[in-house]
């Protein structure tokens, strides 16, 4: 046990550089996830028959895409295309654009869910299908939504891992990099988790705070 | 004001409307009656545009209401309609529910949507509800702001569809004065509704609607009172006399 101790105070400043990392890989790719979803999710509810099966498509085939092969494909078949990209701006738009899909689809549940007759009632007072969208659709399908986008969050969180495979020094390859040159991998794979779960509680909290919310509406 | 010439309308094989022609002046009070599945809520929802229909044509105030056409708003802007199920939106205030359509389709200045919006709910009697959402509100409650969202719109004509049905008895009353109220000041109203109370005293003219056609049409007193058809009598006795 003092071994680990001893261990962890040596190794701490380098896996908080991988956690810094983490960080900004997770929020980059959870905004752009979010951005991307909440489009394909008005395209497909937008009633206009082309945006909608184009959207489905689009998702269906971003969900058949492992994220790994969609990083390796940005990071190291785009140059070939003449689109160069840094691991980290790779790894964003990776992840970003395979959360999507799923964002997508929790956000079209979410305005799905909301009474026809709340869409009448705005409709009535002469609301186009934008303003409907965004003064009556939209703030009540945030608090469907919300349990869901949280799950979202944490798995973002743990899957920003898959950037270490396009070489994105944060915390999982930081913690390989240490590993495979000290070969203390009990110590440096047992702190690398501990790191990873410190920052999923606060996530996990959230979610459960959004869900009990959801639950008194 | 609304013309209404050989409408017809269905919802797949199932014809609901068979070739509607009526009219409503402006000022008067029209109530449609009739069973169940008969077609006359379909009717304000045409009328509204909230449903298209196949042939024939409706207009108010001469404009053509087509639910695709960019001129629906202007209908439904002239048309305010009140639901069944008050549909009042329950993530706002009841004064934002009253202000939101004056705020954002017809751009009127904030102060005075709002100053206007308040008198509105005094007028409906919950003018100290201004600022509680409308899950803290009895049904009668939300149904009178409902009335105070479609009055907002300083609307030619307000559409209710079966304003009382989704209420408790004892509320019924409160909505019903409301409604009496604006029909004493002129406004030109379609109510479906089963309150033959009601239709007797407040409806200039009473249409009963059956299998999608109106079987007969007049003044409120002599339909509900003197009803020519079989078919009205029938539908009038079980309505009037359950047991």
């Amino acid at each position: 046990m003092k071994g680990f101790w001893h261990d962890a105070a040596e190794f701490f400043p380098i896996l908080m550089s991988g956690v810094v990392l983490t960080i900004v890989v997770t929020i980059g790719s959870l905004l752009l996830s979010t951005v991307l979803g909440l489009v394909w999710a008005m395209m497909r509810v937008s009633g206009i028959r082309v945006l909608s099966l184009l959207s489905a498509s689009l998702i269906n085939v971003i969900r058949g895409i492992p994220i790994i092969v969609l990083l390796f494909y940005l990071y190291f078949v785009m140059p070939d295309l003449g689109v160069t990209l840094s691991a980290l701006q790779a790894a964003i738009l990776g992840l970003g654009i395979a959360y999507s899909a799923y964002q997508a689809e929790n956000f079209r549940a979410g305005i799905e869910a909301i009474d026809k007759g709340q869409i009448e009632a705005a409709q009535s007072i002469g609301m186009g299908w934008w303003l409907t969208m965004r003064r009556v659709v939209l703030p009540q399908a945030v608090r469907i939504v919300l349990p869901p986008y949280g799950n979202v969050m944490i798995m973002m969180l743990k899957d920003s891992s898959q950037a270490s495979t396009i070489t994105v020094a944060e915390l999982a390859l930081q913690g390989k990099l240490i590993a495979s040159s000290t070969f203390k991998n009990t110590n440096v794979f047992t702190m690398v988790a501990l790191m990873y779960l410190t920052m999923s509680i606060p996530l996990i909290l959230l979610v459960r705070h959004f869900e009990k919310r959801a639950g008194k509406k | 004001m609304i013309e209404l010439t050989d409408v017809h309308k269905s919802f797949g094989e199932n014809e609901v409307l068979k070739g509607i022609t009526a009219s409503v002046q402006k000022g008067e009070v029209v109530c449609i009656v009739g069973p169940s599945g008969s077609g006359k809520s379909t009717i304000l929802r045409c009328i509204n545009g909230l449903e298209s229909y196949d042939r024939g044509e409706i207009s108010v105030e001469g404009l053509k209401v087509d639910r695709d056409a960019p001129s629906i708003v202007q209908v439904r802007t002239q048309v305010s309609m009140v639901f069944q199920r008050f549909n009042l939106f329950p993530h706002r205030t009841v004064l934002e529910n009253v202000v939101e359509g004056p705020l954002y389709v017809k751009k009127e200045p904030r102060a005075q949507a709002f100053e206007r919006g308040r008198a509105l709910l005094a007028q409906v009697g919950l003018a100290e509800k201004a600022n509680e959402h409308p899950p803290q509100l009895s049904g009668g409650q939300q149904q009178r702001v409902a009335i105070a969202r479609a009055l907002a719109m300083q609307p030619k004509a307000i559409l209710f569809d079966e304003p009382t049905s989704a209420l408790d008895p004892e509320l019924v009353g409160d909505v019903l004065g409301v409604m009496r109220k604006l029909a004493d000041d002129g406004m030109t109203m379609v109510v479906v509704t089963h309150e033959m109370g009601f239709a007797r005293e407040v409806a200039d003219r009473v249409l009963f609607i059956d299998g999608g056609v109106i079987v007969e049409q007049g003044p409120a007193k002599s339909v509900l009172n003197q009803p020519q058809h079989a078919r009205t009598q029938d539908f009038l006795r079980r309505v009037l006399h359950p047991l």
